[in-house]
């Protein structure tokens, strides 16, 4: 019988070594697998290469990596958080810019068994052309830049060769799961959670709900479970945001 | 914004007001930050219009009262939102697959330079955090990209420039800018004048703009409120 679901999320965790690569899903903190990032840096995890669509706000999910300094490359579309932003600067992170529906869509190819596919977005940008950074010396000088991407016309238009997007492990959070992996999301949680699943060899899920086999309609899963190893119960409670009004913190 | 444009011309309410009305009965619409953001409200009684964002809803709505937030609606900037009826949800990746495959009519940005080529910088200055989000999936895909901005930046620079002097956005992407001092379109060797403010005449917008603008048949702008 399969059962992914495990009770101990350190435990569970503890496969993950230093210097993995991470799709961490979640748009802000909406969405975002809050205790399977806490428990990364409980379990002293470092020198890590973290994929997702922001470099989190301090000092929960994402950011709470970010600020302890166990992130060695970030790539994402939307790193502003400050503490990031200091970690790119002094030289601490490599940062990988990637425009927010080509990141999507390079995850989503890794799990589709596309190796790479060509896209119009970013065309002619310093995101494109190797003009943008990559890394930073402690003096602030930059000592290597993004990789020129190659162009190639189609109808006229300018498009650039963007490459699937591999990962070790995956973490991610659904509304609800069952012990086969079916998941299911709330609205606008669902975000980058899918394609950081599909893109990983080995995904955990945190669930704020654990269903039983066939609570999720066959209809309504939406992340079927053949993209999920592990399953847990959020302990976390659903986080909101920090810049939202009325937020406590 | 610059002392000139607190004096003259529309208030950023005025021109999310402004641009709302050019926005067609049954359009689908994403709005960036900023003054964009404040179109929804003001969009003319009688028109259906859908607005999208890129963490995946289609159909958002307005700002929540305290009571109505729910943790798992918001718009692109991380604020709290409404799905309204008839919504629908979807992940990032069909997310910009309706931005990428050319099925939004209109994407409305704030800028911080537009070009008369309909060249557009938006994402990042020096000393500036680095993030480009969903900017430069939007301008490649969207069937029309409106830039609504302030004329003049802090430090009274012109913003519809010659040429962008900051890291592109997109190139050639432009369909309509929106300013306090009037509605433009980008004309290839210069912004064509469509409309202007009300108390703003061709020679203010001259003095106060670095690219060409002609001005042809423009008509008197009505009270935008």
């Amino acid at each position: 019988m399969i059962d992914k679901i495990s009770t101990d999320v350190l435990d569970m965790l503890s496969v993950v070594p230093d210097g993995a690569s991470i799709a961490v899903g979640g748009f802000g903190l909406t969405g975002a697998p809050i205790m399977l990032c806490d428990a990364l840096c409980d379990l002293g995890r470092t020198d890590l290469h973290i994929v997702a669509n922001n470099a989190g706000i301090d000092p929960t999910g994402v950011g709470r990596l970010a600020q302890e300094g166990r992130i060695r490359k970030f790539t994402g579309s939307f790193p502003s958080n400050k503490s990031f932003f200091a970690l790119f600067h002094d030289g601490h992170v490599e940062l990988e810019l990637v425009p927010q529906g080509t990141l999507a869509e390079r995850m989503r190819a890794a799990g589709a068994g596309i190796p790479a596919f060509y896209t119009p977005t970013g065309a002619g940008t310093d995101l494109a052309t190797g003009t943008y950074p990559a890394r930073y010396d402690s003096e602030g000088n930059v000592i290597e830049w993004l990789a020129p991407k190659d162009v190639r016309v189609f109808n006229g238009r300018s498009c650039v060769l963007e490459h699937a997007l591999h990962v070790d492990f995956a973490l991610v959070k659904a509304h609800r799961a069952d012990r086969l992996g079916n998941a299911a999301f709330r609205l606008g949680s669902r975000n980058f959670n899918p394609a950081a699943a599909m893109a990983a060899k080995v995904t955990f899920l945190e669930a704020q709900n654990i269903v039983e086999v066939g609570e999720i309609e066959p209809d309504s899963v939406h992340l079927p479970g053949i993209f999920v190893q592990h399953v847990i119960a959020s302990t976390g409670g659903w986080v909101g945001n920090a810049n939202a009004p009325g937020a406590s913190w | 914004m610059s002392e000139n444009e607190t004096q003259i011309g529309w208030s950023r309410d005025d021109l999310a007001a402004r641009a709302a009305q050019d926005v067609p009965d049954g359009s689908y619409v994403n709005l960036g930050i900023g003054i964009p953001m404040m179109i929804p409200a003001r969009i003319p009684e009688g028109r259906e219009v859908w607005f999208h964002t890129e963490n995946g809803i289609l159909g958002l709505g307005g700002v929540p009262e305290p009571d109505e937030v729910d943790l798992d609606v918001t718009n692109a900037g991380k604020e709290y939102a409404k799905v309204v009826v008839g919504a629908s949800t979807f992940d990032s990746s069909l997310s910009f697959a309706i931005v990428r495959g050319g099925h939004l009519d209109i994407a409305v940005l704030g800028g911080m330079e537009a070009t008369p080529s309909g060249d557009l910088a938006n994402w990042t200055a020096p000393g500036r955090t680095p993030g480009v989000g969903g900017a430069m999936d939007l301008v490649s895909g969207a069937k029309q990209v409106w830039v609504v901005m302030d004329h003049s930046d802090r430090r009274g620079r012109s913003k519809l420039m010659r040429r962008c002097t900051l890291p592109l956005t997109g190139a050639r992407c432009v369909t309509r800018v929106y300013t306090a001092l009037g509605v433009f379109r980008p004309a290839g060797s210069h912004f064509e004048c469509l409309e202007l403010a009300p108390g703003v005449d061709a020679e203010t917008v001259r003095e106060l703009t670095d690219a060409e603008v002609t001005f042809v048949d423009v008509p008197a702008a009505e009270s935008a409120s």
